[in-house]
Order: structure tokens, then sequence, then C-alpha cells
């Protein structure tokens, strides 16, 4: 009997998908290891490689006993293949063959647009990896370093994740598609990262945290719809994926609150109640809320750039095909077709925006923004409690959805945050106050001093509620090796 | 009047509205609108899903209520209401089980009123287990204590949890089920019994745990622990009890007054303190009771534990050609020190034992009270508010 619930820790790559008796994936599987090793091994700084760091290592795919925390060397960290329990007789959730039984192998007319969908959610997985790889070096405290080797190696076990879909359903070409993962290096110029927010890069810990909040967010949006599809080895990965991905979203949210709540408090302290007395503020050792108001802007843009176009057909298709769904498909109360459906897309027409109404099949992308938007827009609202509380006037908000964008029908357009268009010169004059400049970056990076004693904070950044698996506030959550 | 009930509920502070515990949820009882997640306590069934795959730890909350929250009154929430003051109401929550809640209420009654952890406690996890969905251990080890030759058989109990995650804390108790049925054909209940490992393990980081089990003369769950064997299965809940805990500061100083298998505890308090600082001096001291040495549990192992880590006092009651000791005659002996430790804001007591031992021992500290022209009761009450005055007895 195979134990599909506890993971199998007899081959060298645990996972709970029977890899011990599928002798070609596994043989597959291990020729990529060592590649995969190397590739972990260069990237990020030797003397955290060494260290033993507190991490949760999934185990299971049983709710109960899904993870594990214990200390770990990182290279050393279990990454496996597991993959949430089959759904007895499921169906696929959407699309033309809604209702028929979920494909257990690759459909031959969806070969392409399934690969290409795994392919292109893998390779932002490595891809956010190397933009965090020197954050280590300027962590704030050990529960912050501790929390970013955690969405790092859990980032890495998603790539493990859609490389065994690759390699168990795609052939040769899915081996090759797994190598090509390995090659492509965030920000390179020969073999850049496929979308563009992981190209960017993540020089600071502030941009870490909206990093996580924005970014991995599309991913849980994007993971969700995966979640959805009628390919159930895919569905079953991403749903057993998004129990981890709610760590990053913690780690973003909660990161971003701290960061806020210490300015908020240094300002109390000081006596100073203009959030734009920006000098005084940043001579406080914090960062001013303005400041963080741009850094929202920046990353909150660059995320809406990944869902794409507004009206896509490649969406429609996918959706259509059953291989993708939309965000929570299976609680949608609608015949799962939108065969006839409209809905309405923001777009702009002889100079204005204006909403417009579309057939809901091609606007995919555009309903699945839209949830993002709503879903982002609660851990705005308590940011700006936090502020509240302080009594500072002053609120962080979401800019309109067409301003800084590069991809879409806004991209043609020049937007202010407030959602005018106004013409390229003006924007170029303002784009100061409303995007982090040089300036900007430099003072935040003049912030950047590491802070590794246990149960200690940086300046900026405040102690969390409460500790990583019920842990005291002076937890060791990194022995560091500093040979 | 209603019966209180226990209720389920989130942070909204900490919680940042990931929706894992809602999908887990395998009763739908976890819903959510635009600002909130929110437990429904119509459908909440305690089955604990939920907790293990919350990233944030806002899930693991809970208050005794007369009358639910709504889920519209959670949706309101910017932060979760303290828990209400219920008269007439156990609102310690040591168990959601109210059948194991009652055992523990009864246990701590000795304190003479509402038991309170220790201000720098972990949070401790109850109730991941429950008599519908009992954890299932694989016994490793059972190893008598006392002598061959004394009539009291105590054995040391070790179980093995293999995958299931079983988060237990130093000082609190786990259920065993006995097989089987009672007179009236229903099965039997879960008994409960201190834990005597310490939380990473009775080996570190094994996922195993130590008990400390007397043989009682017809006792059905008992004699079925003391005879269980390496490699037999046992069905457990729990754990259970979320005050008779171990303050995590390293600074308090612990007074631990046990007599037999009341010693289970205290040592995991002790096997914790050592784990984690062997270094530290003098902020442990144990009085221990027994008839003679050779029923004494863990005699021999508590003599390796140096006397600068822990300071004991073993009280004898039936040694040949001594007078009889107990322990409030060592804790007389020791009024300075534990006068002391009345007066010490990192001071903590903890009794442990039959019920047979409180009254003697509140005697001896009334009278070390007494001595500094202090009031006892007044102490004790202060102490136990403070979560620094802690009794199971039974």
């Amino acid at each position: 009997m195979l134990d599909l619930i506890n993971v199998s820790y007899d081959t060298q790559i645990p996972n709970n998908v029977g890899l011990s008796q599928d002798k070609k994936v596994l043989k597959a599987l291990e020729k990529w290891h060592p590649g995969y090793i190397n590739w972990w091994n260069d990237l990020i700084p030797r003397n955290f490689q060494e260290s033993m760091v507190y991490l949760r290592t999934a185990v299971s795919v049983d709710p109960k006993g899904w993870a594990k925390f214990d200390y770990v060397k990182m290279p050393e960290y279990r990454w496996g293949v597991l993959l949430a329990p089959q759904v007895e007789d499921r169906r696929i959730p959407c699309g033309e063959h809604y209702g028929e039984p979920a494909w257990q192998e690759v459909p031959g007319e969806y070969r392409n647009m399934l690969k290409r969908l795994i392919v292109i959610q893998g390779d932002t997985e490595p891809g956010s990896v190397e933009q965090q790889r020197f954050l280590g070096l300027t962590a704030p405290s050990l529960y912050d370093m501790r929390n970013l080797f955690q969405v790092n190696v859990e980032e890495g076990r998603h790539l493990w994740a859609m490389v065994y879909l690759l390699q168990k359903y795609f052939g040769r070409d899915g081996r090759e598609e797994a190598n090509d993962m390995l090659v492509r290096s965030s920000g390179s110029d020969e073999a850049p990262r496929m979308l563009g927010a992981f190209n960017e890069e993540t020089p600071d810990w502030l941009s870490f945290f909206m990093f996580t909040y924005f970014t991995d967010r599309d991913g849980k949006m994007q993971l969700e719809s995966l979640a959805q599809s009628g390919f159930d080895p895919l569905s079953r990965t991403c749903r057993f994926m998004l129990t981890e991905e709610a760590h990053h979203m913690f780690v973003g949210e909660t990161g971003v609150g701290r960061t806020i709540q210490a300015t908020c408090e240094a300002m109390n302290k000081a006596g100073i109640t203009d959030p734009y007395d920006i000098d005084k503020i940043r001579d406080l050792g914090v960062i001013d809320l303005p400041t963080i108001q741009k850094k929202l802007n920046l990353h909150y843009t660059l995320s809406l750039d990944l869902f794409g176009n507004e009206v896509s057909t490649n969406a429609a298709n996918a959706f259509n095909a059953g291989v993708k769904g939309r965000f929570m498909e299976m609680r949608i109360k609608d015949d799962h077709k939108l065969s006839d459906d409209t809905y309405v897309v923001r777009t702009v027409k002889d100079g204005a925006i204006l909403a417009e109404e579309v057939p809901a099949l091609t606007a995919i992308n555009m309903r699945l923004r839209d949830d993002y938007v709503k879903d982002a827009a609660g851990g705005v609202g308590r940011w700006n409690k936090i502020i509240e509380k302080h009594g500072i006037e002053f609120a962080m908000a979401l800019p309109h959805e067409g301003f800084h964008r590069k991809i879409g029908v806004f991209a043609s357009v020049s937007v202010d945050p407030q959602g005018n268009i106004i013409p390229k010169e003006e924007w170029n004059a303002k784009v100061k106050d409303w995007l982090p400049t040089k300036a900007d970056g430099d003072f935040i990076q003049s912030l950047m001093k590491p802070c590794f004693e246990p149960g200690k904070f940086a300046s900026w950044i405040s102690p969390p509620k409460v500790g990583i698996d019920n842990k005291p506030g002076d937890f060791e959550y990194v022995q560091l090796h500093m040979a | 009047m209603n019966q209180p009930l226990k209720q389920h509920l989130i942070d909204p502070e900490i919680c940042i509205r990931c929706y894992t515990c809602e999908m887990t949820c395998p009763e739908e009882a976890i819903e959510h609108d635009d600002m909130n997640v929110v437990v429904d306590a119509s459908k909440c069934n305690f089955c604990m899903d939920c907790i293990p795959v919350c990233p944030t730890g806002s899930i693991d909350e809970w208050r005794v209520v007369a009358e639910p929250y709504s889920v519209d009154e959670q949706f309101e929430w910017m932060e979760l209401p303290p828990q209400e003051d219920l008269p007439e109401a156990d609102t310690g929550l040591e168990a959601l089980d109210d059948a194991m809640a009652a055992l523990l209420a009864e246990a701590h009654k000795g304190a003479g009123g509402k038991a309170k952890a220790p201000a720098s406690a972990s949070k401790p996890t109850i109730n991941l287990y429950t008599i519908g969905k009992p954890a299932e251990a694989k016994v490793q080890g059972n190893y008598r204590l006392t002598d061959q030759d004394s009539d009291s058989d105590v054995r040391h109990i070790i179980l093995d949890l293999g995958a299931l995650p079983f988060p237990v804390l130093e000082g609190q108790s786990v259920g065993i089920i006995p097989p089987g049925t009672d007179a009236e054909g229903k099965p039997h209940l879960p008994r409960l019994y201190s834990v005597s490992s310490p939380r990473d393990g009775e080996r570190p980081n094994f996922n195993n745990l130590s008990l400390t089990v007397k043989r009682e003369e017809h006792g059905v769950c008992s004699n079925y622990v003391c005879d269980l064997k390496a490699g037999d299965t046992v069905q457990l809940t729990g754990p259970f009890g979320a005050t008779f805990l171990l303050p995590s500061d390293h600074e308090t100083h612990l007074l631990m007054i046990c007599t037999g298998t009341g010693s289970a505890p205290f040592r995991a308090f002790t096997m914790r303190r050592q784990r984690e600082n062997p270094k530290l001096k003098d902020t442990l001291t144990l009085v221990f009771g027994a008839r003679r040495p050779e029923e004494l549990p863990y005699f021999g192992p508590l003599g390796k534990v140096p006397d600068e880590f822990m300071a004991k006092h073993f009280a004898f009651s039936r040694m040949e050609g001594e007078t009889k000791h107990y322990v409030q005659d060592k804790l007389r002996d020791e009024a300075e020190k534990v006068s002391k430790l009345l007066q010490d804001p990192k001071g903590h007591i903890y009794i442990c034992g039959l019920k047979a031992m409180e009254q003697g021992v509140e005697e001896a500290l009334k009278d070390v009270a007494r001595g500094i022209g202090l009031n006892w009761a007044e102490i004790r009450d202060k102490m136990r508010e403070d979560g620094r005055y802690h009794v199971e007895t039974y």
C-alpha cells in the first residue's frame, strides 16, 4: 500500500507520490537534484548555508501534521514533492469540459498550454530566491532572517513541485524545461526570468516585505486558479503549495506593519505629528510614511502587471479548456462556462478611462486582478489602523490601477495615483513624489544594518506580536555560523 | 441560565486573511468578509484541523461564553474581546472536553481560587485529540521505578507518537483511553496522566513523551497502562492543562513540592531547564516525599542532578529506625529559604501529588508566612493571581 499522507524518505527526495515505484521519474529527478543543489549553494552566502535555521519542513499533507519545526542547515532542508490528497471523483470545474472527470494524465490537445502555465509558474519560484539572496546580510533581526530563509526554502520546494510535474507528465521537453529553470537567472542579460517583476532587484528589507505582500499575493492568486485546474496533479500540487504560501503573505503583511509601527512609535516619542516632516523623522532611524507609500506604489503596480492583458484570448482559452479556473471557482455560483456572460473592464478610449462590458470569457485576467486588488486592500486597511492608533494623520492607499503600468491598456498613457490621465511631462515631473527615488533608496539602504542578537530588532522595525511556533521573544531563530 | 460554552475564535489583529483555515476546515465552519475571518460556533466541532495550518498563530484562541459571539459580531471586531468574567464558570480553559476540564478543575481546587498560568509560560495547545479522534501512540518502553520488593509499583512509560504532531508542554496532561467497556457496556472515559518529559520529547527531538503511572488495585486504566509492553498501541487524548505550566523566564525560582507520581511534572520542568540552560544555579528546589528511597520514583536519576542546579530535600516516612518525615517537615526545616521565596516576585510554588498532602503543606506554608509576619491566605491569593501558586492533586 502506498502511503499517500506521510512523506516517504526512502528515496533521496521526500514525497507522497510513490516515487520509489516510479523509477523513470525518480531517475530524472535524481539527475536534476545535483544541479538544484549547486544552484542553491552558489546562491546564498556561505555562512548562512552553514548556520542552523529554525525552519518548518513540510512532512505530510495531513492538516494536523503537515509541518515540523526544527533547526536545519538550509542545504540539508528536505525539499520534496507533496501533493494534496486526491479528491474522490473530482470533476473538471469550469469551461467546455465542465463536469467531466478530472484528467489524471495530460490531455493531448492542451499539452502545450499546460506546459507553458507550469513553466511560467515554476520560473517565478527560483526567481524570487535569486532576488532575495543577499538580504540575510542585513537582516533586522534573527526572527526576520529566519522568516526570509523560510520563504526561500519554500520557494525552492515550489520549484521542485513544478519540476516534478514537468518530469512526470511532459517527457523529454518537460526535462528540458526543468533544466532551463536552473539556467535562467533573475536580472540576467542573456537569460532573464520570464516575468518582469522577477527581474527587479530586491535591494532592501522593505522591498522584500512589499514583494512578499504584493508580488507573492499574485502568486497566491495564480496558485488558487491553478488549484482549480482540470488537470488533477496540477490542482493537487497547487493546493498544497497554498498552505505554505500563506506564510509568505504573513511575512509581507506583518513586515510592512511592523515597519509602520516603528515609525509611528518613534514619531510619537519625538513628538512629531506631521508625517511629511521627512528629514526629522528619518533622523530617528525609521522610514517616513510617505516613503513607505512610494514603495507600496512601486511593488503594487509591478504586481498588477503580472496579471497580463485585461482582455486576453490566452486566458479565455485556458479557462475554456478547463486547465485554469477563476479565484475560488468552486464557490462561484454560475454555470462555470461563461458562454453568454459579460464582465466590466476598464479601458482607455479617446484619452479617457471608461468601463466597458466585454465577454466574461475574455476578461478572466481582469477578474483575477480585481479579486487581487480586493485581497490586497485588506492589509492596507490594517496598516492604516496602526497609524490611526498612534494619532497620526496619514493613510496608506493603493494607487489607481492605471498608475505606472507597463502591461495592458494603461501602458500607453500616463496616469497619476488618483486615476487621472495626465501629460507625460507632468507625470515625469511628479514621479519623484510617487515612486521611490534614488535618494529614498539610499536612505533606506543606510538603515539596513544587521541586528543579529537574539530578541533585538533594528531601529526601523518593531518586534512581532507573536513568535514563530509560539517561541518566546528572545528565541534564537538562527544559530549563526560566522566562520 | 444556559451552560457556558467554549468558543473557538480567531484574533483579528494577528490574522492576515490568507483563508488557509477556511480551505482546511472540513465542517465549512470558517468564513470571511472583507475584514475578518471568523468561526461559526454552531458548526465548529473542535476538530482542530485548522490549528496547525495557520501561518500566524491567530487561530488558536478560545473563550468561555454564556452566549456564543455570532458571525456578524465577529466581523465587526478590530481586536479580540477579553475573556469575560463568568462567576459560575471555569474560564481557565484547561480543556475543551468537558469531562477533562472538570477533572482538572477538581485537581487545581487546592489552590483556593481560579488557577492562572505563569506570566512567561509558553502558550499551550489543548485538546488537539479527542475521544472521537484520539491519537495513536506506540509504547517504546515500560520500566519499573520502584524496588521489586516494594508493594508500590510505579512505572515509567515511554510513548512514541511517530509522525503525529503532539505538542505538549511540561506540566500538561494527556488522557489515556483504556480499551473495553464499563459495567454499563459503555466505552471507558480517558484517565488523565501528567507528562513527565519535556516539550522536545523524552529523547530530544524524538516525537515521544513519558508518563509516570502507579498501579492502583482494581484501577482499570492504571493496570492497563502498567501492563503495557513495548510495541503495544495506546489511544491518547489531549494535551490538557493550561495553567500548571513552567515559566519560560529563567530567573524565576521554583519550589516544587510532591509525593509519589506527583513528581512527573517536576521531572519535566527540571529536564526542560537543564536542556535549555544547564549552567543555571539555585533556581530550583525540590521537596519530595515517599515512604522509602526504594519507593521514590526517579531516586537514582535525581541523584545525578547537581545540587547547585537543583536543591533536593527528600522526606521519608517509613525508614526503619528513623523518625517519620513528611514534606511539610522539610518545608519547616527550610523556612528561611521558603520565606524568601514567598516574598520574591519571581518565586513560584508548585504542589503535586495526592489530595492528602495538601493540608499538611498548607499548614507548613502558613507557619512559614506567620514566621515573617505575613498572612498566608493573602500571599497565596496574590501569588495565585500572578500565576505563581499552583496545585494539582488527585
